[in-house]
């Protein structure tokens, strides 16, 4: 069976997370989706809140620190990602775009990307829109059509009260799914262990 | 061999290299003036040679809170203070200087030295200080290559016809004055992140310096085995004669935990680091030690098991604020406690035939050989 690894960001502050919630919906909804192509899936969850500092750091320093590897290695070497953040103040947290910072370039290049966000009311769910895709745009990343957004009132109603944010999470799933059947991600080429021979350099290329 | 009967031979080059920022000291709130910033780098300098050391090396910046925009007006002055001391840079800027400048300038100051000048070539990471120069950041790399690939020729070759990209053609120049004894000054490459550069240093078979004090050691690492394996890929010899240079950075007390309490103020407050990671962590990380001699020649020690045996260690010891009195201070114990013992340690742990530093006189008498 072929296998493909899904990194999970999740970018909520809070512990336990409605975004932590709706980043593991997403990912199971999309190891089930996978599931359906033949494929099997590794999910890595990445909780921003752990590298908090780590992050504040890296963007000071210039360099990932050992304890943050993992986590950025988790996304480099991933075949997709759900990148779930709260919306504050009209956009992504802090926290998410200080990891995404922190990644090197050309890391999100061509990656099947599913966009996700909870927020205090269903009013700044076009935040995903207006910010989190043009972010994720920037990076080069691959982002499914359907992206999810969370509103307080779509936990409420029990089996009743919550099927159009699982129609949404199995519609993004499904998206993402198939982008990440259809090939793996080639690993980015790494300049240390392929440089750009000096001779090329010299002729200005 | 012959080299060592001539008793040019002088194992690992250990120095110190400033950055000449003009920072409040952070426990007293005092900003030294410009004057007094110029006045205590000399003093260093002076000082590093009179302890024992053998590499002065100062930076190069064209903006504040740094002060040393001109590093052969000052190095000058160095040479015609001290009898043996090396003077070279950290780094010149190989990007927005003009190559011709830079080859009349340490052509000159090798000639007032009597050929005690090498230099480390950088290209500046200050976005705004390109364009005063007339050039553009995103050229980094590409400055880097032309400008060097020209100023290797005008050292080199007595007229030089030269067209290029970034400056302005050249018809019948010839740079003066001349190289001394006909040798151009070793040229170090130094960059902190870009592959480019370990190649570029590889390609010529120069040196490639490493200023570890920013980085972790697995970045550092992957950095200087690039450029060790190019370097043979170039057929300048095998990757572990390869000639590297790290940095460091120390701060020492006798006993650890004074030296921790009295450098915490300067380290929370320093320039590029500071407000970010705690001082163990980065200490952890980086090539900083603050703490006793000991720990001090431990961990200069273990660079060598992270980056092979390599030839120049520069230390960084008067930033942040420190106060020139302190400094000179730590320049004492360094000279007196440390590097003794990281020469005969150092000199112990290396396998013959891995080369000293190249030097005015050994790249002489390399000459002297092939003619």
């Amino acid at each position: 069976m072929t296998t493909r690894r899904l990194a999970v960001v999740s970018a909520g502050v809070g512990v336990p997370s409605s975004t932590r919630l709706l980043a593991d919906r997403l990912a199971t909804a999309a190891t089930a989706a996978l599931r359906e192509h033949g494929v099997q899936t590794e999910v890595e969850v990445v909780e921003l809140r752990e590298h908090a500092h780590e992050l504040v750091d890296a963007v000071l320093t210039g360099f990932v620190a050992p304890g943050l590897r993992p986590a950025v290695d988790a996304v480099t070497g991933a075949d997709g990602l759900i990148a779930v953040t709260p919306v504050f103040s009209a956009s992504y947290n802090g926290l998410f775009k200080l990891f995404f910072d922190a990644l090197e370039d050309g890391v999100l290049d061509g990656k099947p990307t599913l966009a996700a966000a909870t927020g205090g009311t269903g009013r700044h769910s076009l935040a995903l829109e207006h910010a989190v895709r043009p972010l994720m745009a920037y990076l080069h990343a691959v982002v499914v059509p359907t992206a999810v957004f969370a509103a307080p009132e779509d936990w409420a109603g029990g089996t009743a009260g919550v099927p159009a944010l699982d129609r949404r999470i199995a519609r993004a799933a499904g998206e993402l799914a198939d982008l990440m059947a259809a090939r793996p991600v080639a690993p980015a080429p790494d300049p240390f262990d392929d440089p750009v021979p000096f001779e090329q350099l010299l002729r200005g290329e | 061999m012959q080299l060592l009967e001539a008793g040019i031979e002088m194992g690992m080059q250990f120095g110190v290299f400033s950055v000449g920022d003009v920072t409040p000291d952070p426990t007293t709130g005092r900003t030294p003036t410009e004057a007094e910033r110029i006045k205590a780098m000399v003093a260093i300098a002076l000082k590093t040679e009179e302890v024992g050391m053998d590499v002065f090396a100062t930076g190069e910046h064209h903006n504040p809170p740094f002060v040393p925009s001109a590093p052969t007006t000052m190095l000058g002055y160095v040479a015609a203070r001290t009898q043996r001391l090396l003077l070279s840079t950290a780094t010149t800027l190989i990007t927005t200087n003009d190559p011709v400048k830079i080859a009349e300038d340490y052509a000159m100051l090798q000639h007032l030295s009597d050929g005690r000048v090498d230099l480390m070539l950088g290209r500046g990471n200050t976005g705004p200080v390109y364009p005063w120069f007339g050039k553009d950041i995103r050229d980094g790399i590409p400055l880097a290559v032309e400008n060097y690939a020209l100023l290797r020729r005008l050292w080199r070759e007595d007229v030089v016809d030269w067209e290029g990209r970034h400056r302005t053609p050249l018809q019948g120049f010839t740079s003066t004055p001349r190289p001394l004894d006909g040798v151009p000054p070793f040229v170090w490459h130094a960059s902190i992140r870009s592959p480019e550069i370990a190649e570029q240093a590889a390609f010529y078979g120069d040196g490639f310096f490493h200023n570890n004090i920013f980085w972790d050691a697995g970045h550092v690492r992957r950095m200087v085995q690039l450029y060790r394996r190019r370097f043979e890929h170039y057929g300048h010899g095998p990757a572990d004669r390869a000639i590297v240079g790290l940095g460091g950075q120390v701060f020492m007390r006798r006993n650890s935990q004074d030296a921790v309490r009295e450098f915490r103020p300067y380290f929370d407050n320093a320039p590029v680091y500071g407000h970010g990671p705690s001082l163990e962590d980065f200490s952890e990380l980086t090539a900083l030690t603050v703490g006793s001699p000991q720990q001090v020649i431990d961990k200069t020690l273990s660079f060598r098991e992270m980056a092979g045996d390599y030839q120049r260690q520069l230390f960084l010891m008067d930033h942040a604020g420190l106060p020139l009195k302190t400094v000179l201070e730590q320049l004492d114990m360094l000279g007196e406690e440390v590097i003794p013992v990281l020469r005969s340690e150092f000199a112990a742990r290396t396998p013959a035939g891995v080369p000293d530093a190249p030097t005015h006189e050994s790249l002489k008498a390399q000459t002297e050989v092939t003619v």
